[in-house]
């Protein structure tokens, strides 16, 4: 009986304590960097997409909420053709980002996404990519990898030597 | 003695009293939150008191539904009857001298009677749903509200014995000297408790019981035979509150404030008591509830009601 | 008043016959109810406040919710419904309906030869009531409380009685 006042108690002395609402829309809360929201592409520092089409992130998504197709340029670059994320469908679990090897998806700390129509969930490429590097700045994927594209021949990338010529070692 | 302009003063009481049940849903929330380190609503309007207007409009506008497997006439009739009740309750309240509906000399037993009627509104409403939900809360209201209703009546008993009638405004000026609540603090615990019992408020509200129940005798209510209920229950508590102010608390009697202000306050001070029991206190198990109810209330109340007679006894000769 | 009093009166006798005729128990158990709070506002009428009050609480308000509980919880069916409209055939309710009548005609005589008595004649409130159990009725009141006091004696031995019971049975049973 006497535990029951003094929860009553308690729970009056509660009124002079502080209030643990965020007033949402006022006030917004603080999101770290590394929030799991709206899903983005990147683009190199220099500009370029990141994306390299590799459908990893299709293949890690466990609600099979992304879309894409691949396609090349002439000068060798893979580029997706189109990239669509459904996200009245994508739980924000991060797993793409984690899949993605050029850091090109990203989850950014942003959930303000809502829609009246289902269909304006969808984003298409041009909703996704962003024009900037993202969480990383300095990575620029096809400076780095050794394969052959516009602009940049074997053995220029960065931290690689230059082909071996095979034939040189014949005796 | 009646009031001078008897359709004035039920319609006042009438609409004061809506008013106030309809408020009281704000201001549950308002509380509730504020115990809890919340807002609770405070979008619409200032503090959030337009919320009222907006639960109303919702609530007149959902779809009313009758459960094909219901049985219909006693379907609809249940909710009405715990509003009729509890508004017939307040035709005896007296809220200040002359402000009375009608000032009956067995005021506080019809309040008795008709908060024994209203075990029929949650009983039958949880009958006739036809859903075991609703008959299981039907059921534990029935046994709930009779078991408590017995040491309620007998906790007011000790007041009727001081004052010597059960005609509500002279119980209200008996206390000019001290409030009832100095010797019978023993039935005003009881009746507070058994009062919560009754209306089924929170700690008490094993009929409804959201986690076990859904919503126990009105899972299959919707529209405003659901918000008949709602309504209902908050007339409730303002009855208890009202029940307890005149009985313990002195009525309108107070200093410097006109009578109806002060009757107001005590009011509003055992409502927010009320939302506060519920902020605190966590839900019994139905048997530790029943058993409580017997077994300690009810011979406490019957002990208050012998030690106050005989202290009657022994002062009056 | 005394429209107020024939009008409780029809009423009274409606939701009696009412009662009678019902196949399912609730909708006779809620005309009961009703025909009670229509005695209730006679007992009103005639100027026993007090007594109205109590009807409403005791037999409205505590036994007829404990029928109910009870009929609740019976979860009479089909069945149940055609044994009562079996009841209702004319050959069932001809003979009981016959000899009401008979004492419905001695009571009009009787009405009719005494005159019907003024109604109101003066209000008895609680004390009356009171001072009248507790002194010339005192043996009254004593007999029906030990009455009740077998009846809760007699319930409580054989609610306790059952449990032990029911669970040998279970014990020996496979």
């Amino acid at each position: 009986m006497f535990s029951v006042v003094r929860t009553i108690w308690y729970v009056l002395l509660h009124m002079f304590h502080k209030r643990i609402t965020v007033q949402y829309p006022d006030e917004k809360p603080y999101l770290a960097p590394r929030y799991r929201g709206r899903i983005i592409l990147s683009r190199d520092p220099d500009g370029g997409e990141r994306c390299v089409a590799c459908y990893l992130c299709a293949a890690a998504c466990p609600v099979d909420c992304i879309a894409l197709q691949a396609t090349e340029d002439p000068t060798g670059r893979r580029y997706p053709e189109f990239f669509r994320i459904n996200f009245s469908r994508c739980i924000f679990c991060g797993f793409c980002e984690e899949a993605c090897p050029t850091y090109a998806i990203q989850l950014t700390p942003d959930f303000e996404m809502g829609e009246y129509q289902r269909p304006n969930l969808v984003y298409e490429k041009e909703d996704l990519l962003i024009n900037g590097p993202g969480k990383y700045p300095g990575y620029n994927f096809w400076r780095v990898c050794g394969v052959q594209i516009g602009g940049k021949d074997k053995g220029e990338a960065e931290n690689e030597g230059p082909p071996v010529d095979i034939h040189s070692l014949l005796p | 003695m009646t009031s001078p302009y008897p359709i004035l003063s039920i319609l006042g009481i009438l609409i004061v009293t809506l008013t106030l049940a309809a408020g009281l849903i704000w201001l549950e929330r308002r509380l509730l939150a504020l115990w809890q380190d919340r807002y609770g609503p405070n979008r619409v309007g200032p503090f959030g008191l337009l919320q009222v207007l907006a639960d109303m409009i919702k609530i007149f506008f959902k779809e009313d539904w009758i459960p094909p497997f219901a049985d219909k006439a006693v379907f609809v009739a249940a909710p009405a009857i715990i509003v009729v009740t509890v508004l017939m309750s307040f035709a005896v309240v007296p809220v200040a001298p002359g402000i009375i509906v009608s000032d009956l000399d067995v005021g506080l037993l019809f309040v008795l009677a008709m908060s024994s009627l209203g075990v029929y509104s949650v009983v039958l409403a949880g009958w006739s749903s036809d859903n075991k939900y609703a008959l299981l809360g039907g059921v534990r209201a029935a046994a709930q509200m009779l078991s408590y209703e017995v040491f309620m009546g007998l906790s007011l008993m000790g007041v009727v014995l001081l004052a010597g009638s059960f005609n509500l405004t002279a119980i209200v000026e008996a206390q000019r000297n001290l409030w009832f609540v100095a010797p019978q603090f023993l039935g005003f615990v009881l009746f507070l408790i058994a009062g919560a019992a009754e209306t089924r408020r929170l700690p008490f509200d094993l009929p409804e019981a959201e986690s076990e129940l859904i919503a126990g005798f009105h899972s299959e209510y919707s529209g405003m035979k659901f918000g008949m209920f709602f309504v209902g229950e908050y007339l409730g508590v303002i009855l208890i509150s009202c029940l307890i102010t005149i009985l313990f608390f002195g009525g309108w009697l107070g200093p410097v404030l006109p009578p109806i202000v002060w009757f107001l306050i005590k009011v509003m001070f055992f409502i927010a008591f009320f939302i506060l029991m519920r902020a605190a206190l966590p839900r019994p198990r139905f048997d530790q509830l029943m058993s409580w109810g017997w077994k300690l209330m009810l011979p406490l109340a019957l002990a208050n009601l012998l030690i106050t007679g005989a202290v009657v006894l022994a002062w009056r000769s | 008043m005394t429209i107020v009093f024939y009008v409780s009166s029809a009423v009274a006798i409606a939701a009696t016959v009412l009662m009678l005729t019902r196949v399912r128990a609730v909708h006779a158990l809620l005309y009961l109810i009703v025909s009670l709070l229509a005695v209730a506002v006679i007992f009103y009428v005639l100027g026993a406040p007090f007594v109205a009050a109590l009807e409403l609480i005791i037999y409205a308000g505590a036994i007829m919710v404990l029928f109910v509980f009870v009929v609740m919880l019976l979860n009479l069916g089909e069945e149940t419904v055609r044994a009562e409209r079996a009841l209702l055939a004319p050959s069932m309710w001809i003979g009981p309906s016959v000899l009401a009548a008979i004492l419905l005609a001695e009571f009009i005589w009787m009405l009719a030869r005494g005159g019907v008595p003024p109604a109101q004649a003066v209000s008895i409130g609680p004390v009356e009531v009171g001072i009248s159990l507790f002194g010339p009725y005192l043996i009254g009141v004593e007999l029906t409380s030990m009455l009740l006091l077998g009846g809760l004696v007699g319930a409580y031995h054989l609610g306790s009685r059952k449990a032990p019971h029911t669970e040998v049975t279970h014990a020996t049973h496979p």
